[in-house]
């Protein structure tokens, strides 16, 4: 017996002197293999007699087991010992800058953006989106909006005109998006609810004047809309647009050619401070233009003013936006200064919403 | 237009208090844009004596004062370089710590050339009362030291100024606008109308409208003649209320006409008779004739100016300036005051082109009330005797005044249907009556004549705002706008959601969006394939914004000029805009463009220690093209790419894709070198753009299924080879051979590696291709797959010319 003990201590100390995977499996093989120490052993189990072998057989075979049970212990220890050792060596500083995903170095111009607040505000009022083209006929400009043929806006001095044609006839830069409410009127019957988002184009240029800049129009055509559900409108959309509970608005009577009552819309804020909060305050800040669309622009559409009944409003896009983000100066929106658009750009997935809310 | 309370008073009977009257001004539609009490601004300084003028020791034109402020105090030290400064002057004194408004100062005690000063003795300048600065206010002797100077004047009367729409000519005067008032319930209109002024024989000069075969731009003039005036200075009272509205008093006469102007909106002149030689013609101006205006410039007219002519030339530009020469000065003894009508287009035409701002230009273009033209006359004439004396002549009309009667059917319940106001016939009555109309019938029969004065007035939608101002917009509900019964269905059109796909695609790729100008410079434009003459602008507001733009690049890649000169060389832009390639509708297209400069790739710009940035190229163009396809919906893998494309692009760096042999969805590549250097631009460019409106419409879908997924449980099989091409072969025809060879097994080909060097002939490459085999019914054998590898070497040998790499 005296054998077998020494063989297993000396087996076991070899098992515990192992330091690495290799080792072990060298001790394994000493022990274990074809003609290991303890596999020799068990070979001599056949020369024994019955006897000897009922007393020999479990002695063997119990080392065996403790051997094995004491190699893999072993080697879960080594294992786990040089897996530490990786993993240590593994490490790096996550500290490291990342470069920034795409998607958060993408902008949307604000233009874009409040367009599709816009949007997605007159839509839920039923409203749809009309488009026309910036180069326009005098005709559609201004004579079917019932300018007078001597209106000053037709000077050369407020509008870009084209040259000259043979038949005499100028194209121009639309001055507003409303000659797409003539080309609505004339191309769809009412009931008509569109808005009209577009660039437009006056002879101006100073800190708050571009000669390109972009307007909304709205116009509403049917046999019943009036004064009231204008004021209805431009409340709510005033309400969603700012993201404010309550706003005060003032209409005052006012003039255009093409709308009759005519209107200016006031928006009730503060401005304070260095920039105007809508929604609180005492001042007055004049946001838009309106009225019940004119007679002679119904009838100049081929329907009957008598019968069908309306009203439209325009507001400058870059004013509202200028507004409501807190952008000072009209200019930068077309200078494309990669810090501006950065600063006050949107991100490409935050689409404005009703149900998820147009700013974030 | 501006007019001081105590003014709106001679014509408005009102217990009214500013607040209320500047609130319902701007209620019935005359906004005020501003209101101020001079007072106010006065209220620091008062009346003074100077006991005693001294020279000042060390400067010639100072003098060192000795003053009483009348508070009962030691007098003041004060230096003063006015040349009128002397002693026993009574004057305006503005103390240390008041603010002098016509040199924006706050006063402190100063030292001048080492003399202590403790105030100023103000000009009418300083206190911006007048533009007079030849010497402090010289007050006469008994005024009240210590008093407020501002009470002493009686400057204690508030300025309103509106802002007045182009419609109101009525409102150009004070008595227009206590009209308004009135009506809205503000008081009582005092109606003084100018009682008729017997003249004594006729108007010694006669007036001849002559204008020949050509329409006539002057449908009455009325002239009269008042001998043995004395003209002097206006009434103090009179110069006040001018002074107060911003006019410089000149003398009685001219006064007059500048007060009527403002107080009736009725603007007249005023000829020395003396100046005047034979008969006053009312005619077209003549080429070469010009005229010293009342501004002191001269200025040429041509036959579309209405002119006032003598023996001795012109005298005035009708209804927009009179002539110095002919103009009242204090020694004039006879006066000829002229109130005429004149056409309104014209006359605004000529005031626009001649650039001439009149007080009579502003109210003749608006449309003066004609039937006023004579009373307006009468009133000049009253006012004229009662200041300066004199006879008057007779009045001589040319021409003659045109009547303005017209009617208008206005069922009262047009109010309530454009305005959804409900007012009783009464109600609407009563306002229309206030405001002058006269209103006879009733119920649908209802008729309305408007007023002389009230030119705009034409159908039923202006009687609707006329009560509806003065009523009050406060009072009409808002009423919500019906919504429909319905889901919302889609709002945006098929082109107008592909712009939003293609703008958020190219954001979420890195990229800024910009909006530039609809116009560029006309080397760009004509560089980038426009340039027309048709698309030039008339009237650019500057050279580099002269043509409508055939290409969003020129504008971006500008604008990455502009960022990289601020230091900010890597920069991914792109715009969602209208290119013009004519002037009709159909000629205006949308374009998603976009750039990439420096090393601003999707990934990231710049240095970084993972890696730094490559340099853009033509492939970062295309992916962006290719992106913002595959957002609108394009199925880019069935689009043809061509490797040629427009001349401003780098001719062996660029492409396009096109659907079908013809169609041009994009463009992409390199800016091309001299195109850059034409436009000053340095550092490379990867630009794109996308043609929105040529990609078609989807055609209409059945359903929304998107049938049924159908995917193999076989192995797929990868099987790589390498063919060696000429150098031309482009690797989109290499594989789309090798995807040729056989469609139902091949499921896909990828180009993993393009080799030119050792093993492989001068011009010509290896291109390395891997080919996915999908079996769809069973496990392939080897003899199928070499059958396969067969056709593909075939196939690609007999596309390209090339052979199998061994």
């Amino acid at each position: 017996m005296s054998e077998l003990q020494s063989l297993e201590t000396a087996i076991l100390a070899a098992v515990a002197a192992a330091s690495n995977e290799a080792e072990l499996e060298e001790v394994r093989i000493a022990a274990l293999g074809k003609k290991g120490s303890v596999s020799e052993k068990l070979k001599t189990l056949g020369s024994l007699s019955p006897d000897e072998r009922r007393e020999m057989g479990p002695a063997i075979n119990g080392l065996k087991t403790r051997v094995t049970d004491a190699l893999a212990a072993r080697r879960e220890l080594l294992q786990d010992a040089a897996l530490d050792a990786r993993l240590q060596r593994e490490r790096v500083d996550v500290t490291l800058p990342l470069r920034a995903a795409p998607a958060e170095a993408g902008r949307i111009h604000p233009v874009s953006q409040v367009i599709d607040e816009l949007t997605a505000i007159f839509a839920d009022m039923g409203f749809s989106i009309a488009e026309g083209p910036d180069i326009e006929t005098d005709h559609l400009n201004f004579t079917q909006l019932n300018f007078p043929p001597d209106h000053p806006a037709r000077e050369m001095h407020d509008t870009f005109f084209l040259p000259e044609k043979a038949d005499g006839e100028r194209m121009l830069l639309r001055t507003h998006t409303s000659p797409v409410q003539i080309r609505t009127m004339m191309s769809q019957q009412p009931p008509i609810r569109v808005i009209i988002p577009g660039r437009t184009y006056r002879c101006d240029s100073d800190q708050t004047h571009t000669p390109m800049f972009h307007q909304v129009e709205g116009l509403v055509i049917d046999k019943q809309s009036h004064i009231g559900h204008l004021k209805w409108v431009l409340e709510e959309f005033c309400k969603a647009f700012f993201e404010v509970d309550e706003v005060r608005m003032r209409f005052r009577p006012s003039y255009f050619p093409f709308t009759e009552p005519s209107m200016e819309v006031d928006i009730g804020c503060d401005r304070s401070g260095n920039e105007v909060k809508i929604g609180e305050g005492n001042d007055w800040l004049e946001i838009l233009g309106c009225g019940m669309v004119h007679p002679n622009v119904i009838r100049n559409c081929g329907l009957d003013p008598d019968v069908y009944q309306g009203f439209a409003w325009g507001m400058g896009i870059d004013r509202i936006a200028m507004l409501k983000y807190g952008m000072p100066d009209l200019r930068a929106f077309f200078d494309a200064d990669v810090r501006w658009i950065e600063h006050y750009g949107f991100r490409p997935l935050d689409l404005p919403t009703l149900f998820g809310g147009l700013s974030r | 237009m501006k007019f001081t309370l105590s003014w709106l008073k001679e014509h408005l009977e009102t217990d009214a208090t500013l607040d209320e009257i500047v609130e319902a001004l701007t209620r019935v539609g005359l906004e005020v844009e501003h209101v101020a009490n001079p007072a106010d601004r006065l209220k620091p300084f008062t009346i003074a004596r100077v006991l005693e003028a001294r020279q000042h020791p060390n400067a010639d034109r100072l003098r060192v004062l000795t003053v009483d402020a009348g508070d009962g105090k030691e007098p003041l030290q004060i230096v003063c370089g006015a040349p009128n400064a002397r002693t026993g002057l009574v004057g305006v004194l503005a103390r240390p710590g008041d603010y002098v408004p016509g040199i924006d100062v706050t006063l402190s005690v100063g030292k001048i050339r080492d003399v202590e000063s403790f105030g100023m003795m103000c000009s009418e300048r300083e206190l911006e009362l007048s533009e007079a600065h030849d010497g402090i206010i010289d007050l006469p002797e008994d005024a009240p030291v210590g008093a407020s100077y501002a009470a002493y004047v009686g400057l204690d009367d508030p300025v309103i100024e509106i802002g007045l729409t182009p419609n109101r000519p009525d409102c150009t005067g004070v008595s227009g606008i206590a009209r308004d008032l009135a009506a809205a319930g503000l008081g009582k209109l005092k109606e003084n109308r100018p009682a008729q002024v017997p003249g004594t024989g006729p108007c010694p000069v006669a007036v001849r409208l002559e204008f020949g075969d050509t329409p006539s731009l002057c449908p009455a003039f009325a002239l009269r003649l008042v001998r043995g005036v004395n003209n002097g200075p206006s009434p103090e009272w009179m110069q006040k209320r001018l002074r107060a509205i911003g006019l410089r008093p000149i003398n009685a006469l001219v006064d007059i006409t500048n007060y009527i102007t403002f107080d009736r909106g009725r603007p007249l002149h005023v000829f020395d008779a003396a100046k005047v030689k034979g008969d006053l013609v009312v005619r077209r101006g003549r080429a070469g004739e010009e005229l010293l205006a009342l501004d002191g410039r001269t200025y040429q007219v041509d036959d579309s100016v209405c002119v006032i002519a003598d023996d001795n030339g012109l005298e005035s530009l009708a209804g927009i300036m009179g002539g110095e020469l002919s103009g009242c000065t204090e020694d004039t003894t006879d006066v000829l005051i002229e109130s005429a009508l004149w056409d309104e287009t014209n006359l605004a035409r000529t005031g626009r082109r001649l650039g001439i701002n009149s007080d009579a230009r502003y109210r003749f273009e608006r449309g003066v009330d004609p039937a006023f033209c004579l009373p307006g006359l009468e009133l000049a004439t009253r006012m004229v005797m009662d200041l300066c004396g004199g006879t008057p002549s007779q009045v001589t009309l040319a021409g003659h005044v045109p009547e303005t009667d017209r009617t208008i059917e206005f069922p009262f319940a047009e109010v309530k249907r454009l305005s959804g106001l409900k007012l009783s016939d009464a109600e609407i009555k009563g306002v229309l009556t206030r405001l002058g109309f006269w209103v006879t019938g009733s119920g649908e029969g209802v008729r309305v004549a408007p007023p002389s004065w009230r030119p705009d007035i034409h159908g039923k939608a202006d009687l609707v705002e006329e009560v509806v101002r003065i009523v009050g917009l406060d009072s009409v509900a808002s009423t919500p706008l019906p919504r429909g019964a319905t889901v919302t269905g889609q709002v945006l059109t098929p082109a107008q959601v592909r712009r939003s796909q293609a703008r958020r695609a190219l954001a979420v790729r890195g990229m800024k969006e910009a909006v530039t100008w609809s116009f560029i410079p006309q080397d760009q434009a004509e560089a980038f394939g426009g340039g027309s003459p048709a698309l030039r602008l008339a009237n650019p507001i500057s050279a580099d914004m002269s043509d409508m733009r055939p290409s969003l690049v020129p504008g971006l890649a500008t604008a990455a000029q502009r960022n990289a000169d601020r230091g900010y060389p890597d920069v991914a832009l792109f715009e969602v805009g209208q290119v013009f390639a004519d002037d009709t509708p159909q000629g205006q297209s949308m374009v998603a463009a976009g750039l990439r400069r420096g090393t601003a790739v999707m990934t990231g710009a710049d240095r970084h220690w993972a890696g730094n940035a490559p340099e853009v190229g033509v492939f970062d163009a295309r992916a962006d093209a290719e992106a913002a396809l595959a957002a609108i919906g394009v199925s880019v893998d069935k689009l043809m790419i061509f490797s040629e494309s427009a001349p401003w692009l780098h001719p062996g760096r660029c492409g396009e894709l096109r659907l079908g042999p013809k169609t041009v969805l994009a463009r992409f590549g390199e800016l091309h070198p001299r195109i850059a250097r034409a436009l000053d631009l340095d550092g490379r460019l990867a630009v794109f753009e996308v043609y929105l409106d040529a990609v078609p419409l989807p055609k209409g879908r059945a359903g929304r299924s998107k049938g049924a997924f159908a995917a193999s449980d076989l192995m797929p099989v990868r099987r790589d080879f390498a063919f060696v091409v000429e150098e031309a072969v482009t690797a989109d025809r290499l594989i789309k051979a090798a995807r040729g060879a056989e469609k139902t097994l091949i499921s896909d080909v990828t180009l993993f590696d393009v080799y030119r060097g050792a093993g492989i002939a001068q011009g010509h490459k290896s291109m390395a291709i891997d080919v996915t085999l999908q079996p769809r019914e069973r496990t392939l054998t080897e003899e199928e797959i070499d059958a396969v590898g067969a056709k593909i070497r075939a196939a690609v040998e007999k596309a390209t010319g090339g052979t199998l790499r061994t």
